[in-house]
């Protein structure tokens, strides 16, 4: 039996940890702000791995309210917790993954004066997401989605003197607000066809949303089912940044490190997955929503990753690399494989948010520098956080053995099975992917680690490549305020830090003219590493048997009888050798050899051939580097078009007609009526006898004719 | 029944009257004294306030704590007092603003401060007044009567524009007004031909009305509602009365003036010509989503802060109507199913208390930093962090209540609209729905301007960070935000059967 | 004898005389009460001719009332007069247009 106190401990001791660290982190200090926090999150890691265990022991679901939000027309809005095996396992990553990221902020964020700010927020952030994954309606389901949200925009202006900074953070919630209003309206159509918001309820009433239909335009019938989950999914799009709304995400990493890892990489752009699949029993019944679904997520994971091919900064090729993989996620929900895009969620969880604090342990061995092209050679400087980051790489690649093989293959072979519209451009989509990204992953790994020691050069001759100007410029600035951000938060490397920071502590003020001497990063940093490499390795190969073929997720996920990819795949499934196995007879895993051989080729064995690629293919180029126009155009139509259409509704429609020539104006046909009047009352006498007389004889007319 | 015996609501109307006379009669030289009684009269009559909260029977629809006196026997009108689940929610919040007011006040006014406190006083009483009047005849004296210390706080206290805005503000609602008063005049001498005169709105609700005079009496009622609301296109008073209106005049303004329109439709237009409603339903709904969208994309381009939030609290206002007159709508498309009409009304009057308090906030804030620079353009700030840390927490968390957040009050009354909207139709719910990216993006493109940002120029750099008595009034209204959107069921309850008695009146028709 | 319609239209045309005299003068603010008295003999001479002729004396006795009413009218009208040309020097009615709009 679970009790709602463990659960309300689960959910609270981060919240309380936050408002410690937030409000009273003047009073105790640095250390007190990261002792409170990592003392919350880890009650909370621990119990949620002990609700996991109770459940795996055969603990009953947790399906309860704790208080009622309001009642009103009947429908109850509640604030409650629906334990099962889903939650369970969402809980534990969360807050593994959070438990990991507050170490390593220890670290990372030593010399910010924002420290308790910094760790007051990844609390809340741990706590609103533990609300999303825990509840058992959509009222709160949406209360944890806005308010990771809230905090992704808090972190992600971080460093709010930036301007690059406080741009992306309010590009990343407009966005999310974008997709927000899809699912609200995905919400509404809920309360509408099944009368309540709570899970049970709906998955209950959902015939009664299928027998429905809607013309939303005049003469056109809709299911109302397919757009009820096609707003839902809105909702997940712009959470889990999959195109046409995935712009916000690389920005994002305005961000510092740790939360890159914590939010953008690991938990909160997995809510929108987690939803598709909470909401599993909807979008079952809906083809033509999970056809959506498929075709998204495919985009979104070829497309996006062929981004990361150009990208010459660290943590935004790690970003590509995540829309990439969360576009796999989206492709398993659109062939009904709801487990397999869980277990992709889970592994994915893991060696992504290695590779991101990997990359800032990189970043803060670099002096803060984030230009791939001006490292290099890392390896033997950094030993812990190269062997661990290639653990990552080999597990994002699909390596087999490693939890990302079997996450990521097992995922393919479900869409290979899928049969509905969309899902041959699905399959060649992921294919295709895994090439791609096993070649940025390992460009990634070789500018970075191997090959020359770059930054010697660099140091020497600061000038030297035209984009690392801003950058470099930019520490010079030393505390000044840096206008020249303003247009740069596109495509530019940023120092990570920022110049109040750097300046204060001193802390970089070795390395900016001299040589930069990269070192290995504390212990603070490297541990969450190493704890993180673990489930990285070994996690898919204990957990697919359960969680793919097994009976993990029964009685949480539903899938239709004809959309049953994953037992499809099941059927072969004799164990994870025979899996590994049976992988070397399909094309991906030679796919992301072939992609780890010609990242080896293009950067380690022949350097001076990309620049020679990228030359000839220049327009191609030209369109990846500019990330295929979607910021420009996007800043342009909608930036730019509301803006425009709010003056001009403003200027024409407000100042114009209303004031102008309503309100003004019939001020003014009085003010020229009465100066006609004034006329007549010329102050002579004879007039106004004249006027009496007129009147007279007018009257008397009227009497005598009438 | 309450158990309250003495006459509550009589003496939340004339104790802050009785202040605001004595806080004349003491004049400017006893100003250190005044402040006192004018903060401790208000403070009293918020506790005060809270005993009809406590005292109040959620299981019926009927007035509660009623006093009736002969006022005026010529024509039978009554000093009749008595609120319900409308009345009652919004009278508390009045009561709570108003001491905030004068605690936001404090230092800051130091011309004629005893006049100034005066005529907040004598405005809340007036205020609570128009809220608890059974007879439309004392409803229509004090509505009009609340003009005038308005009139005063704005033409006196305001910014170098007022005398234009303060005309413009009379004129405008003056002339809604006496539109309601023909109206009304008519009715009672409907009253009278049927056998009683009464200016009672009870008797004015069960009154039988034709058609043809139930549109003419609801296009008057909507000439002096959509005024004060106020509805898309009669709202470019509002921008002007804020902009030149000081701090604690905005804060009512928005906070509690603009309620009297919602109010009125509920307790006027909606019971009493329920059939020119349903004739003309489509007209309001129109309006208003034109208000949620038209001055949504309208806010995101105000270069003064006071016109921005004025122009943002026009377009929440906007879901107060859509959610009152959402009933006919439902009851055509779902052929007589009324599931949804409740939660509309639920949605439109949770929202009026909400944005009471946020608009409220809002224009506090905009106040805090308009005493220390003396400038309400966006332009001349930039980078408040990073002299104010304590503010700017507390302006972004107004900012993400403006724009809806959940656990923020902000979101209850949207989200019921949203809801309710869906059920009578998509595209009002997609339209309301864009107030959630409209709504972010100009007041968090606001934030960002203002808030975030390296410090952009030596008024900012110079800026302290907030006083204890800033740190009260914003510290309250914070947590008023955070309770009523962390559990916003105990307003829902104190409405509740007043929102199904009228539900059910409206459904039926008087023809 | 002579028949009420004679006197009758001698009232009229006195009557038409002063109101042509009122507004048809430009200069003389005298005239003005001239013709103002003028206007109420022409009244007094209707008053006299009905009262003749429907034999009620209320008539005659009015006209001696608007007689005494015209005598302290022009009383005040000429003391009025006799201020404004002590303020103005001139009596001319076009200049007097202060009341203008």
């Amino acid at each position: 039996m679970i009790s709602q106190s463990v659960l309300l401990t689960i959910v609270l001791a981060p919240l309380v940890a936050c408002l410690l660290a937030g409000i009273g982190g003047k009073v105790i200090g640095r250390v007190g702000a990261h002792t409170v926090t990592i003392a919350g999150v880890a009650i909370s890691f621990g119990l949620s791995a002990y609700v996991l265990k109770l459940l795996l022991d055969g603990a009953p679901v947790v399906n309860e309210t704790v208080y009622t939000w309001l009642v009103s027309d009947n429908i109850r809005m509640e604030v409650g917790f629906l334990i099962d095996n889903l939650s369970a396992m969402m809980m534990t990553v969360v807050t593994f993954v959070s438990l990991c990221v507050h170490v390593y902020t220890i670290g990372y964020m030593k010399d910010d004066p924002g420290y308790q700010r910094f760790f007051s927020y990844i609390s809340l952030f741990t706590f609103s997401m533990l609300m999303l994954v825990m509840s058992n309606n959509f009222l709160q389901l949406f209360f944890g989605w806005e308010a990771v949200g809230v905090v992704s925009y808090l972190l992600i202006g971080f460093w709010y003197t930036r301007p690059s900074a406080i741009f992306a953070n309010l590009k990343a919630f407009l966005v999310n607000r974008v997709g927000d209003f899809g699912f609200v309206l995905g919400i509404a159509g809920i309360a509408y066809y099944t009368g309540s918001i709570d899970y049970a309820t709906v998955f209950a009433a959902r015939d009664a949303i299928a027998a429905n239909t809607m013309e939303i335009f005049p003469g056109v019938e809709w299911q109302a089912i397919t757009v009820v989950c096609i707003c839902l999914f809105i909702g997940a799009m712009g959470k889990s940044a999959q195109v046409p709304l995935h712009v916000w995400l690389p920005d994002s990493m305005e961000g510092p490190t740790p939360i890159s890892a914590l939010i953008h990489a690991a938990t909160m752009v997995t809510a929108g997955i987690f939803m598709v699949a909470r909401m599993s029993p909807l979008f079952e019944m809906s083809e033509a929503a999970l056809s959506t679904v498929l075709v998204i997520g495919a985009t979104t994971a070829f497309f996006m990753g062929l981004l990361g091919l150009v990208n010459n900064d660290i943590k935004r090729v790690v970003a590509y690399s995540t829309l990439s993989q969360l576009g796999y996620m989206t492709v398993a929900l659109g062939v009904s494989a709801y487990a397999g895009a869980l277990f992709h969620l889970m592994t994915h969880a893991f060696f992504k948010a290695l590779l991101f604090l990997a990359a800032g342990s990189v970043i803060i061995g670099m002096h803060h520098e984030q230009d791939m092209r001006k490292m290099g050679g890392l390896k033997k400087y950094m030993p812990i956080t190269y062997w661990t980051s290639a653990i990552g790489t080999l597990a994002l690649i699909g390596f087999p053995g490693t939890s990302g093989f079997f996450s990521k293959d097992a995922l393919i072979e479900a869409v290979h099975a899928a049969h509905i519209p969309g899902a041959s451009y699905a399959f060649w989509c992921v294919t295709l992917g895994v090439f791609i990204t096993a070649f940025y992953s390992f460009r990634l790994v070789f500018m970075t680690f191997h090959g020359p020691e770059r930054f010697r050069e660099v140091a020497h001759d600061a000038h030297s490549a035209h984009e690392s100007t801003h950058v470099k410029t930019d520490k010079d600035a030393g505390h000044e305020p840096d206008v020249s951000h303003g247009d740069a938060h596109g495509h530019h490397a940023h120092d990570d830090h920022g110049h109040a920071t750097a300046h204060a502590t001193g802390h970089d003020d070795h390395g900016h003219h001299g040589p930069v001497e990269p070192h290995e990063s504390p212990w603070v940093v490297t541990l969450p590493l190493i704890l993180l490499a673990i489930p990285s390795l070994f996690i898919g190969a204990f957990t697919i048997g359960p969680m793919l073929f097994g009976d993990y997720f029964n009685g949480v996920l539903y899938v239709e009888e004809a959309h049953d990819t994953l037992g499809h795949v099941g059927e072969s499934w004799h164990g994870p050798l025979q899996f590994i196995v049976h992988a070397f007879q399909a094309p991906t895993i030679y796919l992301a050899f072939a992609g780890w051989a010609a990242a080896w080729f293009l950067y380690i064995k022949r350097p001076d051939l990309p620049g020679v690629i990228a030359a000839k293919f220049s327009a191609l180029y030209q369109l990846f580097a500019k990330k295929y126009f979607f910021d420009e155009i996007y800043q342009a139509v909608f930036a730019r078009g509301s803006v425009g259409l709010g003056s001009a509704l403003w200027r024409v429609g407000d100042v114009a007609l209303i004031d102008g020539a309503a309100v003004n104006g019939s001020a003014r046909v009085v003010g020229w009526l009465s100066g006609v009047m004034r006329r007549l009352q010329s102050g002579y006498l004879y007039h106004y006898a004249f006027a009496m007389i007129i009147g007279l004889s007018v009257l008397l007319a009227w009497y005598v004719l009438r | 029944m309450s158990t309250i015996t003495w006459p509550i609501l009589s003496v939340l109307i004339w104790l802050p009257i009785a202040g605001g006379v004595a806080m004349l009669a003491l004049g400017d030289r006893g100003i250190a004294l005044g402040r006192w009684i004018a903060l401790i009269t208000t403070a009293v009559t918020f506790g005060i306030s809270t005993l009809l909260w406590t005292n109040f029977d959620t299981t019926t629809a009927s007035m509660q704590f009623v006093e009736e006196r002969t006022w005026i026997p010529l024509f039978n009108s009554l000093y009749a007092l008595g609120v319900d689940g409308f009345a009652m929610p919004l009278i508390v919040l009045t009561a709570f603003i108003t001491p905030l007011v004068v605690i936001a006040g404090w230092t800051v006014i130091e011309k004629k401060p005893a006049q100034y406190y005066a005529a907040f006083l004598i405005l809340e009483g007036l205020m609570i007044g128009v809220f608890a009047a059974l007879d439309a005849m004392l409803f229509y004296v004090l509505w009009e009567a609340m003009l005038i210390p308005m009139f005063i706080i704005i033409g006196i206290w305001g910014g170098p524009r007022r005398v234009y805005a303060t005309i413009k503000f009379f004129l405008y609602t003056f002339l809604g007004s006496v539109l309601m008063l023909v109206s009304l005049i008519y009715m009672y001498l409907q009253t009278c031909d049927a056998g009683q005169c009464s200016y009672m709105i009870a008797d004015f609700q069960r009154l039988p009305l034709g058609l043809n005079e139930q549109l003419f009496i609801f296009v008057a009622f909507l000439a002096a509602f959509a005024v004060k609301v106020p509805m898309w296109p009669v709202h470019t008073w509002l921008p002007d009365a804020h902009v030149e209106a000081p701090t604690g005049g905005s804060v009512i303004l928005a906070a509690i003036m603009l309620k009297m329109g919602g109010y009125g439709f509920l307790r006027f237009s909606l019971p009493i010509t329920p059939d020119a409603s349903d004739t003309l339903d489509w007209l309001v709904i129109s309006l208003s989503l034109i208000a949620v969208v038209y001055i949504g994309f309208v806010a995101l381009v105000q270069q003064d802060m006071k016109k921005l939030i004025a122009y943002s609290s026009i377009a929440h206002m906007g879901f107060v109507t859509l959610g009152s007159f959402l009933t006919f709508e439902l009851m055509r498309v779902n052929s007589g199913d009324m599931t949804g009409a409740a939660m509309g009304i639920d949605g439109a009057m949770v929202q009026m208390i909400s944005h009471g308090l946020i608009s409220g906030a809002m224009f506090f804030c905009v106040g805090v930093l308009y005493d220390r620079v003396h400038s309400r353009e966006i332009s001349s700030y930039g980078g408040v962090v990073n002299t104010m840390p304590v503010f700017a927490a507390f302006m972004v968390l107004f900012a993400m209540a403006n724009s809806g957040l959940p656990a923020t009050s902000g979101f209850v009354g949207e989200f019921l609209v949203i809801l309710a909207s869906f059920r009578a139709d998509f595209w009002y719910a997609f339209l309301a729905g864009l107030t959630l990216i409209l709504g972010a993006a100009y007041t968090l493109w606001l934030v960002k301007r203002v808030v975030f940002g390296p410090v952009a120029n030596h008024h900012v750099a110079e800026l302290k960070d907030v006083n204890g008595r800033e740190l009260l009034v914003l510290g309250v209204l914070a947590i008023a935000v955070l309770g009523l959107g962390l559990w916003p069921a105990p307003l829902l309850d104190v409405m509740r059967p007043t929102v199904e008695n009228l539900v059910q009146q409206i459904t039926v028709s008087k023809l | 004898m002579i028949s009420l319609n004679f006197v009758l239209m001698l009232g009229g045309i006195l009557f038409a005389l002063s109101v042509a005299g009122i507004f048809l003068n430009r200069k003389n603010v005298i005239l003005l009460l001239m013709c103002i008295e003028l206007m109420l003999l022409a009244v007094n001479f209707n008053f006299i001719a009905f009262a003749r002729q429907l034999g009620d004396l209320g008539g005659q006795v009015f006209v001696f009332f608007i007689l005494t009413v015209a005598a302290a009218e022009s009383a005040i009208g000429l003391a009025i007069l006799v201020v404004l040309f002590r303020e103005r020097k001139s009596i001319n009615v076009e200049q007097l247009d202060t009341m203008k709009g």
